[in-house]
């Protein structure tokens, strides 16, 4: 009887994950089989193992990565000195504020500090660099990315940094250990689990960019997510912008079961 | 023989905040013998450990090590191990890894720590458990593992923050020992902490009895326990009857109404002054062979005695350990020896004696 009653508030959440989570996936799946005449086939998948794609899929898996491990290296010491500070929830608070922005507002913010006549070129051009083309180009492509995600990196790497008792790090010490080999056998270890949730929390959102990377880095960069974008709201290639997703999906299962494993 | 001082503490003040925990404190720690540091729980035991071993610098005051000034010298940089109060073991390295953390930062050769964590752990009774994780371990084991990955260091001293707290009373009492025969065997210093008077006594060479961020009274085992310097002390080490009195002259005092033979000497005449009296040192007799007449108000059993709670016609309580029987609400007389009666002057209640007031006997 009990058991029963516990499955009918299963029921909204069943629902929910049906209609939206498994529905969709489903009809992605079944789309990925149809030619943009209409007709069953599977070329699109055959099509997705010719280098073009197999190109957009490494630049995909490439920027991602790139884009995590700067947000980890600038993430991980921010999360670090913030759990030393006085008033870590405010200055916490500081850096989750700017994810209640608008992503696009954001992005367009960036067009004008990097344009040809924004902020940063300003500042190059007092400096005696002189202007320099910044918009459209790998780095500032991968600089918005990071800013972006930041504070996805920092907040479970701050969670796991204060879990972690502090007289762990004492008992390193005492035993000699200096503070880098603290932070390498102790700490580093011990917040594993945070920097887990933190490059998942990363890395699938950065394979499947495709807004900032029209935005900021225009044709320059090409991944899996500009090519679903053109494939369904351009070429009207719904077949092979499913087929894409498909891989997509399974890419960010992969990645999920690899960081995955915590307890 | 001129005293081999390994660590001493010259006026050493620790604030948190303009919270002062620990007040101007000075001691000496002599080289290869077992300190015990004692006191209620928040007194600052811990708080020097902590500076003992560098993870706090003193507010005010200088540390000495070896006759070096090591204020500012890092904990990674001291020839100092602690058994943390909270274990601090690392749950992410099994036991041997545990043990051999200090081993492997000091990049010994494999064979030879294998060699000596080996022996640590047997040293603790925890052979076999090398491979085990730390969340397998029971509170007790993992106190053990704490004691073993401190020792296998061999540090100049050892601080232990309540190794044993968390054991049951047989295998601390055998803990105890083999901690003892352990500091003998190694002949390092050793500074234990606690808050268990008993296992001060029974293990230390000599007790620092701490109150409120100060020492109020350092001395062996036997000296605290006879001559505790003032009321805290002789409060907190055992249990024991204090009472008002007046010390008439040398080796006469008044209390309970009463004038009575005792050993002291040197107070001024007719000085107040603080009486204690242990309760094991009162003998039940009879009404008339009896130095003072109470009334037992309650008795309970304890196993090895009786333990009586008596009033006298002046309304003291008096605390009685003994034997024998009696009956509630019975009239019954006390004896007691002149050295049962220890007199503490009033005023080291309030001005206590610190680091070098130890050196009376
Ligand atoms: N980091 C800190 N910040 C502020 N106050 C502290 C800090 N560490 C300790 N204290 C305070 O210092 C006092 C002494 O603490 P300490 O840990 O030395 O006590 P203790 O004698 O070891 O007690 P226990 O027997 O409970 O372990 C306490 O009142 C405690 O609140
Ligand atoms: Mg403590």
């Amino acid at each position: 009887m009990k058991h029963n009653t516990r499955n009918v508030y299963l029921i909204p959440y069943v629902l929910w994950i049906v209609l939206f989570v498994v529905a969709p996936i489903l009809l992605i799946l079944y789309y990925s089989f149809f030619d943009i005449e209409g007709q069953w086939t599977i070329a699109n998948y055959k099509k997705f193992f010719t280098p073009i794609y197999l190109k957009m899929t490494f630049s995909s898996f490439w920027y991602a990565f790139l884009i995590t491990v700067f947000s980890l290296l600038i993430a991980y010491p921010t999360a670090y000195l913030l759990t030393k500070t006085k008033h870590k929830q405010l200055w916490l608070l500081l850096i989750i504020l700017p994810t209640w922005v608008n992503l696009l507002l954001k992005v367009y913010a960036f067009l004008g500090i990097f344009g040809t006549y924004g902020l940063a070129n300003a500042v190059l051009e007092a400096l005696g660099v002189g202007t320099k083309q910044i918009l459209f180009t790998d780095f500032s492509f991968v600089f918005v990315s990071v800013y972006i995600f930041i504070p996805f990196m920092v907040l479970p790497i701050f969670n796991a940094l204060e879990e972690l008792n502090p007289s762990l790090v004492d008992a390193a010490r005492d035993l000699g250990a200096s503070a880098w080999t603290t932070f390498r056998r102790v700490v580093f270890p011990l917040t594993i689990d945070g920097v887990k949730a933190g490059c998942q929390a990363v890395f699938i959102p950065a394979l499947s960019l495709f807004m900032i990377t029209r935005l900021i880095a225009g044709n320059r960069v090409i991944t899996l997510g500009t090519a679903i974008e053109e494939h369904f709201l351009v070429t009207q290639d719904w077949g092979m912008g499913a087929t894409i997703a498909v891989f997509l999906i399974i890419a960010m299962a992969i990645v999920v079961i690899i960081t995955g494993n915590r307890k | 023989m001129s005293k081999d001082v390994i660590i001493r503490f010259e006026h050493v003040t620790k604030q948190y905040d303009g919270l002062v925990v620990l007040d101007d404190v000075s001691f000496e720690i002599e080289r290869g013998k077992f300190y015990t540091l004692l006191g209620p729980s928040g007194c600052g035991k811990t708080t020097i450990l902590r500076l003992i071993a560098g993870f706090i610098e003193p507010t005010k005051g200088t540390i000495y090590f070896n006759g070096k000034n090591i204020n500012h010298v890092p904990a990674n940089k001291r020839q100092v191990n602690t058994v943390f109060q909270d274990y601090a073991l690392f749950p992410h390295l099994n036991v041997f890894e545990n043990v051999a953390f200090g081993l492997r930062v000091k990049k010994m050769k494999y064979a030879d720590i294998q060699e000596k964590v080996a022996e640590a752990l047997r040293f603790v009774n925890l052979e076999g458990y090398e491979h085990r994780e730390i969340r397998e371990m029971s509170g007790g084991q993992r106190q053990r593992v704490a004691i073993a990955r401190a020792i296998v260091n061999e540090p100049e001293v050892l601080l232990l923050d309540e190794p044993l707290s968390a054991l049951d009373l047989k295998l601390r009492t055998e803990m105890q020992y083999e901690l003892r025969e352990l500091q003998r065997r190694l002949g390092i210093t050793f500074i234990f902490v606690t808050h268990d008077q008993e296992e001060a006594l029974a293990m230390s060479d000599q007790i620092f009895v701490l109150h409120k961020g100060k020492i109020q009274q350092s001395g062996t085992p036997k000296d605290i326990y006879d001559e505790p310097v003032n009321r805290f002390v002789a409060d907190f080490i055992g249990e024991s009857n204090i009472l008002p009195g007046t010390m008439i002259a040398d080796f006469l005092v008044e209390f309970a109404g009463k004038r009575f033979e005792c050993v002291d000497q040197g107070f001024y005449p007719n000085e107040p002054v603080e009486v204690v009296i242990r309760p094991e040192d009162l003998e039940i007799t009879t009404r008339d062979q009896g130095k003072l007449q109470v009334r037992v108000d309650s008795q309970l059993f304890r196993g090895v005695h009786y333990e009586l709670c008596c009033y006298d016609q002046h309304g003291n309580e008096w605390l009685v350990h003994s034997t024998k029987k009696a009956e509630v609400g019975e009239e019954i007389g006390l004896y007691f020896e002149p050295e049962a009666i220890h007199v503490m002057r009033v005023s080291e209640a309030q001005e206590v004696s610190d680091g070098e007031g130890s050196d009376e006997t």
